[in-house]
């Protein structure tokens, strides 16, 4: 990855991490520059080097400080795992071939039962088979906590990516008011509020909004002295992108900075965690992450295609906007193809909307295209 | 942090700025909503109307305008002009009077308020004691005369709106030689009306409202004659020579009284009841006009048969044998007359009368035998059928311009052809830089051409597409066919008139070729009416096509709204705009959105359906594309009941805020005490938000999806020469932008010229856009090689523009109501783009290209976009770059109807209805600004010699003071030193005044 990381957190200053790998019945242990874990591929071809497997196909996994086992297969998700582990990284490795894709994920390690995935998961879940999940390189981000390190505690700004999810959003806002500290003295000042959620929709699948969570900047840009209806027609401009300030009603769950305590979700970020995500804001505010916007074209009643760019804006896109890019490009609208492969990915974040999918009439005259 | 960022705050560009944009309201155009007071000035010839929020709006001769806005925004209950000045007293429903002037300021004339002042009485009185009933401003203009409910008259000096305390006229003192048995049976009660002598200002003429009536004297301050009434009295009006005067009364009957020196206590020369024998209902004003011959004209407002006529708004007048009784289409707020005021002449030789209705301004020519109505040039009803669009077209060419005139003039032949009476002031504004058009469509489904150019919006032509089809009303019933010998004689006048006789006529689209005159309309129903001027009359058969905007889509049910039955067989047309083609859609839901291109002789039109396109030089539908999304159940069903319901409720609720806002006025008014009042207001606002938080609004938040409501509803289309399929060859082209963000299309084939009858027109879809955040797509533009908008059909061929520029590439561009966003052609690949909603949370409500032309230099002119966003604001931003370059706050978002009655002219200027019979003129340029610009002169015949003479006095009494006393210390010194003066050099109480006014004046 090209962008220069910030520093690991002070408190876990231990210049080196331990690594403990196994494949097969072997362990290998050997140390990590926990400030410079450098790329995925080296890696894992040091994984390759240490077991001796030159030119063995393997899959990379790690275990989770919650005891789920997750996969490492980019650089992402291997930072993650390095500068997750305390005090140690153990790394599992599977043969390609003979590898059980459903070893992964949630609760996988350890069974134990989990809040939210009684509220993702009605009781009727039982009765289906089970799910082949795809190499979790296939899940898509539902929603994350970004820019921990700049908010105060008391704020939390939620990132709902509704782009490539069938999902609504699905959640109300209202006026309000709240009470301000300001140099008058305490002082009622209009707000904007989260007046409910829609079951089943994004926002409460997160479990990141709650009711009466106060509303205070939609995509970097400030509520207070604007309308509801101005937020709302913010927030649905943005509405594929979602990034919403939000001070939570209940602040007992907030995320206390270099401790433990993770998110809800199993798709939160770990507070303290240096990722790629704070700078998704920057990256917003400097108006570029465009990928959310690329119109369809038909020329001449052929094939749709997305709008490409005349000019790049700047000189290189980032590369998380790159692989959005690839992502939305995967979301159908390249045709049939990669449609099954769509469906896949959405059978995973939501099972129980998995029957509408024929619901979904697309192509009604070859032209037109609806997702 | 982004806006910082951005670069562009190039000074250059700043200055340039400064020399383009600059934001004005400059005129309201129309009828004043809810008028309340009416006055004139026979010595200024000026008319001043007063509304129900506290404005005040005075007009002269064409283009001389003046408004003021009080700023309690209480009612104005009178008008008064103070007699030869340029001032007038207002008095407003919470009894302040306000005295205005016309001042002269950097050469043109302005409105202003200068003083204000309300009557209190001694401590303990009840309020009553001082609400103001009646006001005579003193033909000396040194006195206001105010009449109140206690029955007392208080004087008020001018122009210091001081109480002369010492000279206010009791009922006690006026009932001092009342015989006791009429006494007894009643008191004097409120003060109806004073009027002053017409030669001896120091007799005025008291009306109590239980019919006492008596006579004056300023000079002794005791009544010298009481004349005796039996019924409530109305109002009072002296007649030329001051011998007699008339008075109307509740019961509907006037009567005259002598006024000679012999009987102090005359019985009424003449009591009549107009239009008795049966209950009447009251006259509340009338007027008794000398002529030359002898017979007077007697002018009077009500008075009708209580019974059959008491809900009709009538003024009556009589003339010898002549008599007509003048039917308003609403209530009558005022009338005056206007007669011959020099002091000298004998009668007065009334010639014109106006009425200030409810809705609209009439005026009467009575020196034409039959008493016509006069045309205003300004004050039109707009709203005399509800306005349901708008159309402006600038620069209209001098040919078109009169042929309209014409054809205009045909129509106008029952007015009288009198000067307009009103001619007060100079309008000295610069000659209107064009010729500009507004059309407006309205809802019983006539077009009305009115002149935009100037100051004055004035009606030019009328255009009723009604004719065309068959209606349940007959045409042939015509309200004005009255038996001669019908009584009372009523004769309806005025043009408003509210009530559609089918809501399907009403006209939603206009588009108006400037250069060819060819018209296109389309209607509630799903109508489209290409037109063609003619100036003359014409039989002829519409060719009529239907257009089924569904295809073969199977299983939908229209239920809304039945088509409109069309006439078989030739119709007749008046000169002017007349039909030739008729499309119909199929289902027939509202058009929303035509285009007309009369260099190809196409006209394209859209609906919540799908659009089509027809060629009208071959009477040939071309093709039609339907666009509607299989599970939208709502467009499937009929939009019109929803759409209706929805307007409704914004009415309602529209009328709840104003309810809401006149409680509150009236509750400011009533209360006199404030605190008291604040308390309430507080009490109030927690009432109303607690309620609110009771049940809180709540808003959805979710992305739009192709399967939301009316996603196919067309928005826009547009014809542009470009290139749709490569770069090499430009071909014509159909643009149509939809509800849910998808752009489509199509290349069309039109044969030249000399085989246009030959060949059809073909057409192909070429593209479809879907744009990604699927908002409505409000405007699609082509920008040529220079990135300048390519010019209107037919526009080249007139030489009025260049060429547009097809070397270099084209490009798109897409506004929707989120986003600004240009493409490149042919390839369409997005380029740049602006978003509105995302960073600021408005949207686009109206958008159109407009030329500005910088102030400083006269060569440098640009187009940019003028923006109309849903809070009200305004928006310029500038091509191809979309650059936002300046904002200004222009309507109250809550103003709904305002934001969607807005219209942009090509040159920077636009109109929006602030009341259903206002348009607010504003300017977003330096350059092109109409504006009322106008003198008010106080003529100096009247009385020359008499200011000659107290300005001489006003010298000596200065003189005099000067030598008194070196410095300062004026007060009770000073009205001894008058008074001193009074029996030193003067014996004439009227300058002494004068000159102590001049004194308090100047301290």
């Amino acid at each position: 990855m090209s962008r220069p990381h910030r520093g690991a957190a002070g408190s876990r200053g231990l210049g080196t991490m331990e690594v403990k790998s196994k494949f097969g019945a072997e362990f290998r242990r050997f140390s990590l520059e926990r400030s410079k874990p450098g790329k995925f591929e080296e890696f894992y071809g040091l994984l390759q080097h240490v077991h001796k497997i030159p030119n063995v196909d393997v899959l990379v996994g790690y275990t989770d400080i919650h005891g789920d086992l997750l996969p490492i297969n980019n650089d992402d998700n291997y930072h993650k795992a390095v500068s997750t582990a305390n005090p140690l990284l153990r790394i599992f490795i599977q043969r390609k071939e003979d590898a059980d894709y459903s070893a992964f994920g949630t609760d996988t390690m350890t069974r134990k039962k989990n809040v939210l995935s009684n509220v993702l998961r009605p009781d009727n879940h039982k009765k289906k088979p089970h799910i082949v999940i795809s190499m979790p390189q296939d899940f898509r981000p539902v929603s994350s906590i970004i820019d921990v390190d700049i908010l105060p505690e008391t704020h939390r700004r939620v990132r709902l990516y509704k782009y490539g999810t069938d999902k609504p959003l699905g959640f109300y806002i209202r006026d309000g008011s709240s009470v301000r500290v300001t140099p008058h003295g305490l002082e009622k000042v209009p707000g904007i509020f989260i007046s409910r959620l829609v079951p089943g929709g994004l926002a409460q699948s997160t479990g990141l909004l709650a009711v009466n969570d106060e509303v205070l900047e939609v995509n970097g840009i400030e509520v207070s002295g604007k309308s509801l209806d101005q937020v709302t027609d913010m927030m649905i401009a943005n509405s594929r992108n979602l990034i919403i300030t939000v001070r939570p009603a209940n602040q007992r769950n907030n995320v206390v900075r270099n401790s433990r305590t993770s998110g809800s979700s199993g798709q939160s970020t770990e507070s303290s965690l240096p990722s790629s995500t704070p700078n998704i804001l920057a990256n917003f505010l400097q108006g570029e992450e465009e990928s959310d916007e690329e119109d369809i074209i038909i020329e001449d009643s052929g094939e749709p295609q997305q709008i490409p760019k005349a000019a790049p804006t700047s000189e290189s896109l980032e590369s998380l906007t790159q692989i959005e890019l690839q992502e939305s490009t995967q979301n159908g609208f390249l045709p049939s193809s990669e449609m099954n492969l769509n469906h896949s990915a959405r059978s995973i974040s939501m099972e129980y909307e998995v029957q509408d999918a024929d619901h979904k009439s697309l192509e009604e005259d070859g032209t037109i295209i609806t997702l | 942090m982004r806006r910082f960022l951005r670069p562009g705050h190039d000074p250059v560009r700043e200055r340039l700025k400064r020399d383009l944009f600059q934001f004005n309201k400059t005129v309201e155009h129309g009828f004043p909503h809810q008028p309340s007071a009416l006055g004139f000035s026979p010595f200024l010839h000026l008319m001043a109307i007063g509304t129900r929020s506290g404005a005040i709006k005075l007009y002269g001769a064409p283009g001389v305008e003046f408004m003021g806005l009080h700023e309690e925004n209480n009612t104005v209950m009178q008008i008064h002009f103070i007699p030869d000045q340029c001032q007038l007293v207002t008095l407003l429903d919470d009894n302040s009077l306000h005295l205005w002037s016309l001042k002269q300021h950097g050469g043109a004339s302005e409105l202003r308020e200068e003083h204000r002042f309300t009557l209190k009485g001694p401590p303990g009185s009840p309020p009553s004691a001082t609400q103001i009933t009646a006001v005579l401003p003193h033909s000396s203009r040194e006195a206001l005369y105010l009449g109140t409910e206690s029955g007392s008259i208080f004087v008020l000096e001018l122009p210091s709106f001081r109480v002369l305390e010492d000279r206010t006229i009791t009922s006690e003192a006026v009932l001092q030689r009342v015989p006791e048995d009429y006494c007894n049976r009643r008191s004097c009660e409120l003060v109806e009306a004073l009027r002053e002598h017409p030669k001896n200002p120091d007799q005025v003429l008291i009306g109590y409202s239980r019919g006492l009536i008596v006579l004056w004297d300023l000079q002794n301050s005791k009544a010298t004659h009481h004349f005796l009434g039996s019924q409530q009295l109305e109002n009072l009006y002296w007649q030329r020579d001051g011998s007699r005067f008339v008075s109307c009364h509740y019961d509907g009957s006037y009567c005259q009284w002598p006024v000679s020196s012999d009987n102090r206590q005359p019985e009424p020369l003449e009591n009549l009841v107009p239009y008795g024998p049966f209950p009447c209902k009251a006259i509340s004003k009338i007027y008794w006009q000398t002529t030359k011959n002898g017979v007077p004209y007697i002018i009077f407002q009500g008075g009708m048969p209580r019974a059959s006529y008491g809900d009709r708004h009538s003024i009556s007048v009589v003339h010898g044998s002549q008599q007509t009784a003048f039917d308003f289409t609403s209530r009558v707020i005022d009338f005056f007359i206007i007669f011959s005021s020099e002091p000298t002449a004998e009668f007065d030789d009334p010639s014109a009368m106006v009425v200030l209705a409810e809705e609209e301004l009439v005026v009467i020519d009575l020196k034409s035998a039959g008493w016509p109505a006069v045309h205003p040039p300004y004050l039109a009803s707009l709203h005399c059928s509800a306005i349901t669009c708008s159309h402006h077209v600038s620069n209209i060419p001098l040919k078109l311009w009169e042929r309209i005139i014409s054809a205009g003039s045909k129509q106008n032949v029952h007015y009288s052809n009198m000067p307009w009476p009103i001619d007060g002031g100079t309008n000295i504004a610069p000659d209107p830089p064009q010729r500009d058009l507004l059309l407006t469509g309205h809802e019983d489904g006539t077009v009305r051409f009115w002149d935009a150019s100037g100051v004055c919006l004035h009606l030019l032509y009328k255009l009723s597409t009604v004719r065309v089809f068959l209606t349940d009303a007959d045409p042939n019933d015509n309200m004005n066919t009255m038996g001669e010998d019908e009584w009372p004689p009523l004769r309806k006048v005025g043009t408003f008139d509210p009530y559609s006789d089918d809501p399907r006529l009403g006209i939603q689209k206009i588009y108006l070729c400037k250069y060819s005159g060819y018209l296109a309309v389309a209607g509630t129903a799903g109508q489209v009416l290409v037109m063609e001027l003619n100036d003359e009359d014409a039989e002829h058969v519409v060719d009529h096509a239907e257009a089924d905007l569904l295809q073969d889509q199977e299983g939908y049910r229209w239920k809304g709204h039945e088509k409109l039955k069309t006439r078989d067989g030739p119709v007749r047309f008046e000169a002017g705009f007349q039909p030739f083609v008729l499309v119909q859609c199929q289902p027939p839901a509202v058009v929303t959105s035509l285009a007309l291109h009369s260099e190809w002789k196409l006209v394209a039109f859209g609906t919540s359906h799908g659009f089509g396109l027809f060629d009208h030089q071959q009477k040939r539908l071309v093709f039609v594309k339907c666009t509607l999304h299989p599970s939208d159940q709502l467009a499937l069903e009929g939009p019109l009941s929803r759409v209706k319901s929805l307007k409704k409720s914004l009415r309602q609720s529209f009328r709840r805020i104003r309810r809401s806002r006149v409680s509150s006025r009236k509750r400011r008014g009533a209360g006199g005490n404030t605190s008291e009042v604040q308390e309430a207001n507080a009490k109030f606002d927690q009432d109303t938000l607690q309620e609110m938080e009771l049940a809180p609004v709540q808003r959805k938040i979710e992305a739009r999806s192709a399967e939301d409501s009316f996603t196919g509803f067309v928005r826009t289309l547009y014809f542009a020469d470009t290139f749709l399929r490569d770069s090499s060859r430009h071909c014509p082209s159909l643009w149509a932008g939809t509800n849910g963000g998808t752009v489509y299309a199509f290349c069309l084939r039109v044969p030249p010229a000399e085989r246009r009858m030959d060949e059809p027109v073909r057409a192909e879809q070429a593209k479809e856009i879907q744009l990604m955040h699927r908002a409505p797509i409000v405007g699609i533009l082509v920008l040529d090689g220079r990135s300048t908008p390519l010019p209107e059909p037919l526009e080249v061929a007139h030489d009025l523009s260049k060429s547009p520029d097809m070397q270099g590439s084209h490009q798109l561009l897409v506004v929707s109501e989120e986003q600004f966003k240009v493409f490149t052609l042919p390839k369409v690949s997005s380029k740049l783009k602006l978003k509105l909603t995302a960073l600021e949370g408005c949207r686009v409500r109206k958008v159109t290209v407009a030329n500005f032309g910088s102030c400083k230099t006269d060569d440098y002119s640009e187009n940019d976009l003028a923006v109309l966003t849903n809070l009200g604001d305004i928006q310029i931003i500038s091509l191809p770059f979309l650059k936002l370059q300046i904002r200004y706050p222009c309507i109250r978002k809550e103003d709904v109807s305002g934001i969607a009655s807005c219209v942009f002219t090509k040159y920077g200027q636009g109109f929006y209805l602030i009341s259903p019979s206002e348009f607010e003129r504003f300017s977003l340029s330096t350059k092109w600004l109409v504006e009322p610009r106008c003198v008010v002169d106080v003529p100096e015949v009247s009385s020359n010699n008499h200011v000659h003479n107290r300005s001489g006095m006003e010298n000596a009494a200065r003189k005099s003071r000067g030598s008194g006393r070196s410095s300062g210390d004026y007060g009770e010194d000073e009205r001894k030193s008058g008074k001193l003066m009074e029996h030193a050099l003067l014996n004439d109480e009227k300058v002494l005044k004068e000159i102590q006014s001049t004194l308090e004046g100047g301290r």
